[in-house]
């Protein structure tokens, strides 16, 4: 049964906050849908932030932390959490923002005027990386070669590799991403969907990639998306970009969005259940980690001969869109005519179609 | 690689076909309809089923799907050998067994009552054309859980339903079946008038709708486990199929039960007192509700107010994703298939001699070897889920009210009242065998413990060794 606050310093006509009992309240927390005034609003809100960190042994003093900045609600919220709880709580870290140019137009352009105002605003140095400068292609080049069916596997593949580098690129000892429940939750439930169980036994996790080039983690793993937004950006005012990636709609996420939408309202505990489910579901560990090496091209961490990357980009670069995608047998099984490394960065030649049998 | 061969209908990823790009994308799937519309574009037989190339296909436009392309007999006949293949690689029936059928009277029950009426008919041939009767024949009958009592049906809706049913396992003979009406009130020890009255008040006071519906599935449950106790059935059959089982992998996650998920997606689930066999949990719902309606099988409706809450928005979600992907139900139940079950998401070893060899060697053929050998798990008192860690460690002290009930925090949530004092309102209107279920449980449970470190026990007034 939904917990109301019903019962708690209820009077008639004025409602105040369940926590102080002094101020009135000022909204219905999405979470646990407490009425609740602002500032003790804030103080749950970063309080739990900041024991997830802990109980999670997250961060270590000194080390330097890159905050995967889009210019989005979730990052820039994360930013200027994350800087507060660093003062207030003495972690002693040093902060950056990291941000990724995939070369949207209308899209990323206008959210990386956002990410320049908060290097401004919190005072944290910013780095930015382009697909263009690592790729030598924009995502909207890229859309306008493969359509709008696997859009979203190209940039996500890209973004991970971006990251990756930028975060190099800073000598930082970890990313932090503005990942929040609802987008882990979706996370699950994509995995199910699609049958990934390999995925799914990874994607609950607060900190992933440890045995890879930078670990990452996500602060916000419990922390409601509604909080986020409706309350804590529109109540503290935070400056954020909030359109939509414009290549989204077709995403196939968007099912388990609504899905979840819609679960939120009629129980909004949900959202950590299906976390919770997602933590506990029985995987056998050996079906956990493929083997661990590097792309023979770009020497990229991989646990095929190329790196998802390279592969993608080959497929892009001769005209063959769909290299990469489903379960073709494709590049890896084959043996190369060019292997020659590279370091992702200059321009790729293109090889002649159908030199290479499948 | 790309198989080139036109009338292939084998599961290998043909890049010719990746060039077709249209709404309906028909990936790899256990359904024998997806396996051979790949070949689709090559055959050229368009008039006749693409199976045994021989009879009239059940229907030549696209209108019935894929499994339209087949002859009414193929269709059937790959749903029976589906049951066939989960029925004896699980060793679900041994010619000893007594098999109750969970009617509810939809699509799903009715099919899986005409296959094992098959199977049955088929076995009682066999005895009387052999000479030394040697292998009996296992016995069938057919439970039917009426609830109406919950919803309020009047009485001559309830009376013709009951007539419907009677009719058709009637018909489904010989060998007979013996039809049991299970009033669902029957779950309380007491009589029916005072059953009907704890059972009113027992769903009003869970305040959630989720965990109301969620209960009486619980109820369900128990009255079928009743009634099969009582009058000697060992086996119990349910007619679940893909699509009831993708509904509840999805709504076992959303509730936060991911970890018991596995236990309620197996062929067999032998946590209960009698086993839960599922012979058709490879087909789909859409199979079933087709074949009943080519073969005429005879279903019957049942009153009930539509599923609200939870359940209700996960079945319109996947519902539409089927209809995005129609084989999204099939990949669910795979990811879910790929959870590792339990030791007791299997029949038990048989060495009855009685029993055909066959048989034995082809149940530790396909038998789940889980990684754990010794039974380890605490069930929930209400819905019988194995507790996880987190359940047990963060379980609020209901052992006050009864010791041996622990309770999983779904139950908990859902179906349990938040105050204390409430709880135990609650509690003396749920039915005794509940709590006698647990304690049996829990003392197994404790004496399968002992017998480990037996060894090691010293008892008063024994000797050092």
């Amino acid at each position: 049964m939904e917990e109301s606050a019903d019962g708690k310093a209820k009077k008639a006509g004025a409602r105040l906050c369940c926590l102080c009992h002094q101020k009135k309240a000022a909204l219905k927390r999405p979470k646990t849908l407490e009425q609740i005034c602002r500032e003790c609003f804030y103080e749950v809100f970063e309080e739990e932030i900041h024991q997830v960190i802990v109980e999670n042994q997250l961060f270590k003093p000194g080390e330097r932390i890159a905050l995967g900045a889009s210019g989005g609600k979730d990052s820039t919220v994360l930013a200027y959490v994350l800087s507060e709880l660093n003062k207030r709580h003495n972690y002693g870290l040093d902060l950056f923002l990291l941000s990724v140019d995939e070369g949207i137009t209308g899209y990323r352009d206008d959210s990386l005027e956002t990410v320049k105002r908060n290097e401004i605003q919190y005072g944290l140095p910013l780095k930015i990386v382009s697909y263009k400068d690592l790729y030598g292609w924009t995502m909207d080049e890229i859309v306008k070669m493969i359509g709008l069916k696997n859009n979203c596997t190209f940039c996500g593949v890209f973004r991970r590799q971006a990251l990756d580098r930028g975060a190099a690129l800073l000598k930082v000892d970890k990313l932090a991403t503005g990942h929040n429940a609802d987008d882990i939750a979706e996370t699950v439930l994509l995995n199910i969907l699609r049958g990934d169980i390999a995925r799914l036994s990874r994607c609950t996790s607060i900190v992933t990639g440890e045995d890879g080039p930078i670990p990452r983690c996500k602060p916000f793993k419990y922390t409601y998306e509604k909080e986020i937004i409706c309350t804590y950006a529109y109540f503290k005012r935070l400056d954020y970009f909030s359109t939509e990636c414009i290549y989204s709609p077709n995403a196939y996420r968007g099912f388990a969005r609504e899905f979840i939408k819609d679960l939120e309202r009629i129980r909004p505990r949900a959202i950590l259940d299906i976390i919770k489910s997602g933590e506990n579901f029985r995987i056998s560990t050996s079906t956990k980690m493929p083997e661990q090496g590097t792309c023979e091209r770009c020497g990229y961490i991989s646990s095929q001969k190329w790196c998802k990357a390279c592969v993608l980009l080959e497929g892009l670069n001769r005209g063959l869109p769909k290299l990469g995608i489903g379960r073709t047998r494709g590049l890896n099984n084959d043996d190369k005519k060019d292997t020659k490394k590279t370091n992702g960065t200059k321009s790729i030649e293109s090889k002649q179609c159908g030199t290479l049998d499948f | 690689m790309a198989c080139s061969a036109s009338a292939c209908q084998s599961n290998c990823y043909k890049t010719q076909q990746e060039e077709e790009e249209d709404v309906k994308d028909n990936n790899n799937t256990n359904s024998f309809a997806a396996n051979s519309s790949s070949s689709n574009n090559n055959n050229s037989n368009s008039g006749l089923c693409l199976k045994c190339k021989a009879n009239q296909p059940i229907s030549s436009n696209s209108d019935g799907g894929d499994d339209a392309r087949f002859c009414i007999d193929c269709f059937r006949g790959n749903l029976f050998g589906k049951f066939r293949f989960a029925v004896t690689s699980n060793a679900m029936i041994a010619p000893t067994d007594n098999v109750l059928v969970a009617f509810s009277g939809g699509p799903s029950s009715r099919v899986a009552l005409q296959f094992v009426h098959e199977m049955h008919s088929k076995a009682q041939k066999n005895f009387d054309a052999c000479r030394d009767r040697s292998l009996p024949v296992f016995g069938v009958g057919v439970a039917f859980v009426d609830e109406s009592s919950v919803y309020s049906v009047p009485s001559n809706e309830t009376d013709k339903v009951f007539g419907d049913v009677r009719l058709i396992v009637e018909n489904l003979a010989p060998p007979s079946k013996e039809l049991y009406i299970v009033p669902i009130e029957s779950v309380y020890s007491s009589d029916s008038g005072e059953g009907r009255e704890r059972l009113k008040k027992l769903l009003d006071a869970v305040g959630d709708a989720t965990g109301r519906e969620d209960l009486l599935l619980h109820l369900r449950m128990l009255a079928l486990q009743k009634v099969a106790s009582q009058n000697g059935y060992n086996r119990l059959l349910l007619g679940s199929c893909v699509s009831r089982i993708a509904c509840h992998v999805i709504s076992a996650t959303v509730k936060g039960q991911g970890y018991s998920l596995p236990a309620d997606v197996q062929y067999v689930d032998a946590r209960w007192e009698i086993p839960v066999v599922l012979p058709l949990r490879d087909c789909l719902a859409k199979e079933l509700t087709m074949l009943c309606r080519l073969d005429g099988l005879k279903t019957v409706e049942l009153i009930r107010s539509p599923c609200t809450g939870i359940n209700g928005l996960v079945s319109s979600f996947v519902t539409l994703l089927q209809e995005e992907n129609p084989s999204r139900e099939c990949t669910i139940m795979r990811t879910a298939g790929k959870l590792i079950p339990f030791h007791f998401n299997k029949i038990e070893e048989i060495d009855d001699s009685n029993v055909l060899l066959a048989t034995r060697r082809r149940q530790k053929r396909y038998n789940l070897k889980p990684n754990e050998s010794f039974s380890s798990e605490s069930f929930c008192f209400i819905c019988n889920s194995p507790l996880s860690r987190s359940d047990l460690l963060s379980l609020k002290n209901l052992e006050s009210h009864k010791t041996s009930s622990v309770c999983c925090s779904s139950c908990q949530f859902q179906i349990l009242p938040q105050d204390p004092s409430s709880v135990n309102e609650l509690y003396t209107l749920l039915p005794e065998q509940l709590f006698a279920r647990a304690k049996h449980d829990n003392l197994d449970h404790y004496s399968a413990l002992r017998e480990q470190v037996q060894d090691f026990l010293l008892s008063e007034g024994e000797d050092e060794t």
